[in-house]
């Protein structure tokens, strides 16, 4: 059976408001909603970074003397939740994947775009209600993972919110995976084969067949957890028989997953950006694709290394260590091929590359202590210490937060049609880099050194390092200001960037910036060789 | 390869723009049925956890009879059996046929319901006595929460087949096809949920 499209029919043209009015419309064409999950992202960021600034500030000191220590709780909890599931889970899936992905696909629109809409807006009522739970008796305290017994104990209005919220967030993030999986899989333009789709299309289906199989678990979970707080059921209640390791196996099912559905569209991303400014085909695309396959059937499967102090028998030990040392065999495959692809390059040093290089230098690092992690005696050591912070956060932070800067200096010219300031944007960089390592590198030696995580006060002894690390986000702070002032100059009077100001080849370039409503006037592109840089000139020899 | 100027040849040929595609909405439901089945998975993996290494603490009260859950399981095998019974019926545009049979499934559903709410009330134990009663109650209720939405969505799409030539047709098997899947995956869910939680 055929469906026929009509376009005009389905996105409802004429009775779309206008100009910017349309960003605030249930509008159901992806790059408004693509646009729509970017802003709406950044605006949560903003929050998110006010929270770690406020963590920054009373952590200068050893006492608790910035805030109470349980607003201190309520803080942490409400920045790593608003990162995760406000910021980097929908950007770097929900904008760049709906802006991108049908372009790539060569598409006038998603698979489902009705259902696109209700995903996205899920998310402003729900992050709201999670920033207004701090007014009821106190925002959630038990940390983003909401480990009970903690989280039954503490006030409930707080975290009964915090759950629901969450719920309605994985409720958004299983509807995008939906659309990205048969908008990749169905909506292909006729002729093009999967082995030759942009590599963001690969880490898209990996990071959507996570979202699909894990999310519901953690769906699950917090209805459960749900049930301990206000019908005051035992599942996982030690008090009335429960089994606190059963939450955290559940949780953990999902959110082990939950890292590489923050960071596997990275992968994607910033395998689309280097070919382009290093002016040469990706390296190892084939390996490129099952390393993102690879890394989608181990990372189902690696959650309890998460747990190792809890209890867990040998045998799982064991288990999980070693399936977790082989996810740095995809992952390195991953790394060594996108320094092959600048090797030799034509590279031009612009903040895209600059951002795009950055990851490289941080993730490699966050990989290197990811894998140490996962050895049983040196986790039960630096278990919950700022270690795992660092740890974390050269992932989401070095990794993820810098490609997301990264992909918006490349894809703004397609956006806008404008070019954004290079010297800002370097500035940008600059003040981003080393912030980002003053901040979290001390935080390595800090958790071998034993100073524990999520607590307002510490030794000391760690007075000096702390303020180092302080510092440190302060510089991060104060990147976003060149980066806003950038963007604000930018979209009103900025270069004119033309149509493909990079020259690239990958078919969202093939169009007019800022594309049209149907993406392309007449049929889409064939776009057989998304990389074939330099293609003509080896021939010619 | 397509080059840059090929493309701005693509577009000056600025031709038909309405095309057709493969209907895949199908497709996205079993996606969605998929992560919906994640969610049972999540619970099943707890209950049988929590049987492998929390015993139940003495005195506590744990039974379950058999009787009405296996009439319920033949409810609902049956009443699958009937739902396609209904989707050949309107492959044959015999919509009366067809809305019979629709509306028996919905019957059997609210059949199933009605004995599982005389199972809750007549039980030994209630949600709060013990972990084993909080995962019975809250997979079941799971479960009936998923057979309650597929009875009411069986009983639109019987409205809507109420016409020759409305909403649901042979032409637009549709919203039975999705409703039908759907009910099968309930009923298959069901089947799992009897042997792991009554017969294990």
């Amino acid at each position: 059976m055929t469906i026929s499209i009509d376009p005009q029919k389905t996105n409802n043209e004429s009775l779309q408001p206008k100009g910017w009015l349309r960003y605030f419309s249930f509008s159901l064409d992806h790059k408004v909603i693509g646009i729509q999950y970017l802003v709406c992202g950044f605006l949560f960021y903003l929050i998110g970074g006010t929270l770690a600034s406020a963590i920054r500030i009373e952590l200068a000191s050893p006492m608790s003397d910035f805030m109470p220590r349980d607003v201190y709780n309520q803080v942490l909890t409400l920045h790593g939740t608003i990162m995760i599931f406000l910021w980097i889970v929908p950007v770097v899936n929900g904008a760049f994947g709906n802006y991108l992905i049908p372009f790539y696909v060569g598409a006038r629109d998603m698979a489902f775009p009705r259902l696109n809409a209700v995903a996205f807006w899920l998310i402003p009522p729900s992050g709201l209600m999670l920033v207004a739970s701090y007014f009821v008796e106190g925002a959630a305290q038990a940390g983003w993972t909401a480990y009970p017994p903690l989280s039954i104990t503490t006030p409930q209005s707080g975290q009964i919110i915090w759950i629901l919220s969450v719920l309605l967030l994985g409720g958004s993030s299983i509807f995008g995976g939906i659309n990205f999986i048969a908008t990749i899989i169905k909506l292909r333009r006729p002729g093009l084969k999967l082995m030759q789709l942009p590599m963001y299309c690969w880490a898209m289906l990996g990071t959507s067949l996570l979202v699909v199989l894990s999310t519901p678990v953690l769906a699950g979970t917090l209805i459960l957890l749900s049930f301990d707080i206000i019908a005051n059921t035992g599942f996982f209640n030690p008090v009335l028989g429960g089994n606190v390791v059963v939450y955290q196996h559940l949780f953990w099912f999902y959110s082990h997953p939950a890292v590489y559905i923050m960071v596997l569209p990275a992968f994607g991303l910033v395998s689309e950006i280097l070919p382009v400014h290093a002016r040469k085909p990706l390296f190892g695309y084939t390996t490129m694709v099952f390393s993102i396959m690879g890394i989608v059937v181990l990372g189902l499967v690696v959650w309890a290394h998460h747990m190792f102090t809890s209890g867990t028998p040998p045998w799982m030990r064991l288990f999980f260590t070693i399936a977790t040392a082989f996810i740095a065999v995809p992952t390195g495959i991953k790394f060594f091929n996108w320094v092959a692809t600048l090797w030799g390059g034509k590279i031009s040093i612009n903040s895209a590359m600059l951002f795009s290089c950055g990851f490289i230098i941080n993730f490699v690092f966050g990989g290197i202590t990811g894998v140490a992690l996962a050895q049983v005696p040196f986790d039960i050591h630096v278990h919950d210490t700022y270690f795992v912070v660092a740890h974390f956060h050269y992932i989401v932070y070095g990794g993820t937060v810098f490609i997301i800067f990264s992909s918006i200096y490349h894809w703004f010219p397609k956006v806008t049609g404008k070019m954004l300031n290079e010297k800002l944007g370097i500035l940008h960089f600059i003040i981003t880099f080393i912030g980002f390592n003053l901040c979290f590198a001390p935080q390595h030696w800090l958790g071998l050194n034993g100073m524990p995580r999520r607590v307002a006060e510490y030794d000391p002894q760690f007075q000096f390092v702390n303020q180092i690390s302080s510092l440190g986000a302060l510089l991060m702070a104060i990147s976003t200001i060149p980066f806003l002032i950038n963007v604000f100059l930018s979209v009103r009077n900025g270069k004119e960037a033309g149509d493909n100001p990079w020259n690239a080849l990958t078919p969202e370039w093939l169009t007019s910036s800022p594309p049209p409503v149907e993406n392309w006037e007449g049929e889409a592109p064939l776009v057989e060789e998304p990389y074939g840089y330099g293609k003509e000139i080896s021939e010619g020899k | 390869m397509t080059t840059l100027d090929s493309s701005k040849e693509i577009q000056k040929n600025n031709s038909e723009v309405n095309e057709t595609h493969e209907d895949f909405r199908m497709f996205g439901l079993i996606t969605f049925l998929i992560a919906d089945g994640m969610t049972f998975a999540g619970f099943f993996a707890a209950y049988l956890t929590y049987k492998a290494v929390n015993p139940l603490p003495d005195g506590a009260i744990y039974e379950l009879e058999l009787p009405i859950p296996t009439l319920n399981t033949i409810l609902l095998l049956v009443s699958s059996a009937t739902f396609h019974k209904a989707g050949k019926a309107l492959l044959k545009d015999k919509n009366s046929e067809s809305q019979k049979w629709l509306f028996f499934t919905a019957f059997l559903g609210i059949i199933f319901l009605i004995c599982q709410l005389f199972e809750y009330f007549h039980l030994p134990f209630g949600l709060t006595d013990n972990l084993f009663a909080s995962t019975f109650y809250a997979l079941t209720g799971f479960h009936g929460l998923h057979v309650t939405l597929g009875t009411l969505m069986i009983l639109i799409i019987a409205w809507q087949s109420r016409i020759k030539g409305g909403r649901l047709t042979s032409q637009n098997m549709f919203p039975l096809e999705a409703v039908e899947l759907y009910w099968h995956f309930v009923d298959g869910i069901w089947v799992i949920l009897f042997i792991i939680l009554y017969l294990l």
